[in-house]
């Protein structure tokens, strides 16, 4: 009877689909949940919680710590997506060109950054941006008279050391997003542009940038995602959390700090609170901007 | 023709100079694993290709040294194989309940697949963390491997897939008498195949170079994987270069054999998402 039950058509597509609904209420609605309660809650590990309202979030308010982590991210978020969606366009137009020589090996050198796990190419990035005379950018900068620069110290040095090591990892991860939107493009279109006299600068912007659309809206989605939760490179290039007057703390970084390096839960649980909100509110409207919203395609 | 030719070497001119900047960082730490860490801490990372300096030491002691590197190497290895193996399975499986069937709640399911893609993952940390130490599984693989086991976009990949095959497959299964797990299992399952090795690449890719979470989760260092025993080399009161530099480049290399032997699957398995239709 029961199996019956179970081998029915009615019951399968549930039977199917059960292991996400599982895993999405246990360790996704749960926490979520969870994380909301606790944000007006003071939590102790091994104390009882206790109700304090929205005391929480009127002390973020406050907090200039936590503004300052708010701007790192933001900051580093814009820079990203100012290097990571116009450079890979750009490089993803020019090397699907039919003139282009060693279009193969060019993708897969671009692509191997991609391949590092964060914390190898922190380490790298960290010891590459060194304070020394000797160590590679310095000695670079060296070759050009430049004195020798304790990049991590400052804030925006960096910050220098941060974009690049994003920009390094993602380029040519971001540049086959590019690649593979331009395969939908259909020859037939710049051929009767050519026909019509179009020039290589109007084909761009006439045809090629309107229809990488949905690509360029997706990679901006991911980086808006990546740019604002970023906290694993930070603490690889400032070894630890914590970096000289916090130049490079980011949101996820003050959470962590607040939660498990300070045993604060509920004021860490305010902090991911507001990093939802701000994630959700920019992507949001960014995607209703540019029109990802309307029926039509 | 001249203009085509001069085209030509400006485009190649302009990527080798890119290409050897995105390169640069490998070749710096493919030279310092074979100096030692003291020449490392005293000049940092740098291109001085110095044969009087250069040895094998950190070679030798990488593969015979008194250290964990090979224990969370091969924990890596494990996890990864694991993970993978489960979240592929299920997630094809989820995909096809989404595919195959017309069933009441399916677009509201379906738009939290969508949804978990847009939530920050780093706020669960938090209670992620409480709710693993209640369930007793701080320090365990499980913790690692649970919360990932559906895994949205890979769900998402394999319904895309599935939408290309023909229902009539399905039907004519059901004529022949085979259970709905039946059809699944021996008619479509091995149809999905190609689909997994683009999957298994990314998935794979991901868990090995897996870090918070991880380091959140496990405890004990004969379980760490290789980024956070290499993560732990690091430490506020002095670092250990020989073993990280050389550590870190030889934790490249076998992801890097994967790749150049599997390219195609890795730049499909990373663009699945970025076309629709």
């Amino acid at each position: 009877m029961f199996k019956n039950f179970l081998y029915s058509q009615k019951v399968a597509p549930y039977v199917f689909v059960l292991p996400f609904v599982l895993v999405f209420l246990i360790f996704w609605v749960y926490p979520l949940l969870s994380s909301f309660g606790m944000s007006f809650q003071k939590v102790t590990l091994g104390q009882e919680a206790q109700w304090v309202g929205i005391d929480n979030y009127t002390k973020l308010m406050s907090d200039t710590i936590f503004f300052k982590a708010v701007r790192n991210s933001g900051v580093y978020m814009i820079l990203t997506l100012l290097i990571l969606i116009p450079f890979p366009m750009l490089f993803a137009v020019l090397i699907n060109n039919k003139f282009m020589w060693g279009r193969e090996f060019f993708k897969s050198s671009f692509f191997f950054p991609a391949l590092t796990s964060v914390v190898v190419a922190g380490t790298i990035f960290r010891l590459m941006f060194g304070e020394m005379e000797g160590s590679l950018i310095n000695s670079l900068l060296g070759l050009f008279g430049v004195e020798p620069v304790k990049f991590l110290k400052g804030q925006v040095t960096g910050f220098i050391a941060l974009v690049a090591l994003a920009s390094w990892r993602w380029m040519g991860v971001n540049m086959l997003y590019f690649l593979s939107g331009l395969k939908n493009i259909p020859d037939d279109y710049y051929e009767a542009a050519s026909i019509d006299g179009a020039s290589a600068f109007q084909k761009f912007t006439r045809i090629t940038m309107p229809l990488l659309k949905p690509t360029t809206i997706y990679v901006l989605t991911i980086s808006i995602y990546a740019g604002l939760a970023m906290f694993i490179e930070s603490m690889m290039l400032w070894n630890g959390n914590n970096s000289p007057k916090n130049i490079g703390l980011t949101i996820v970084g003050y959470l962590y700090r607040q939660g498990i390096e300070k045993n604060n839960l509920g004021y860490a649980a305010a902090v991911g609170i507001v990093l939802l909100l701000i994630t959700m509110v920019i992507n949001l409207t960014q995607l209703a901007f540019s029109g990802m919203f309307k029926k039509e395609d | 023709m001249k203009k085509e030719t001069a085209v030509k070497i400006i485009l190649f001119a302009f990527f080798t100079v890119v290409c050897l900047l995105i390169l640069i960082p490998f070749y710096a730490v493919t030279i310092a694993s074979f100096k030692p860490g003291e020449d490392l801490i005293r000049y940092g990372l740098n291109l001085k290709f110095d044969l009087s300096v250069m040895n094998f030491d950190n070679f030798v002691y990488l593969f015979t040294g008194d250290h964990a590197y090979f224990t969370w190497f091969f924990n890596s290895v494990l996890l990864t194989l694991v993970q993978v193996t489960l979240t592929l399975l299920v997630s094809a499986t989820v995909a096809y309940g989404f595919s195959a069937y017309e069933f009441r709640g399916k677009n509201f399911l379906f738009i939290c697949v969508l949804l978990i893609m847009m939530v920050p993952f780093e706020i669960l940390l938090l209670p992620l963390y409480t709710l693993t130490n209640n369930m007793g599984l701080m320090n365990s693989y499980s913790a690692i491997i649970l919360p990932g086991i559906a895994g949205a976009a890979t769900i998402f990949f394999f319904r895309q897939y599935l939408s290309g095959i023909p229902k009539e497959i399905i039907a004519a299964g059901r004529v022949d008498g085979a259970s709905e797990y039946g059809i699944y299992l021996r008619l479509i399952l091995p149809i999905m195949k190609p689909s997994f090795a683009a999957m298994a690449i990314l998935n794979g890719m991901n868990s090995w170079n897996n870090f918070l979470w991880p380091f959140m989760v496990l405890s004990s260092e004969h379980k760490y994987t290789l980024p956070i025993g290499l993560k732990t080399l690091l430490t506020p009161y002095g670092n250990n270069y020989d073993l990280l530099i050389v550590g870190s480049f030889f934790s490249i290399l076998p992801i890097l054999a994967l790749f150049l032997a599997f390219q195609k699957y890795f730049i499909d398995g990373m663009t699945a998402g970025a076309v629709k239709g």
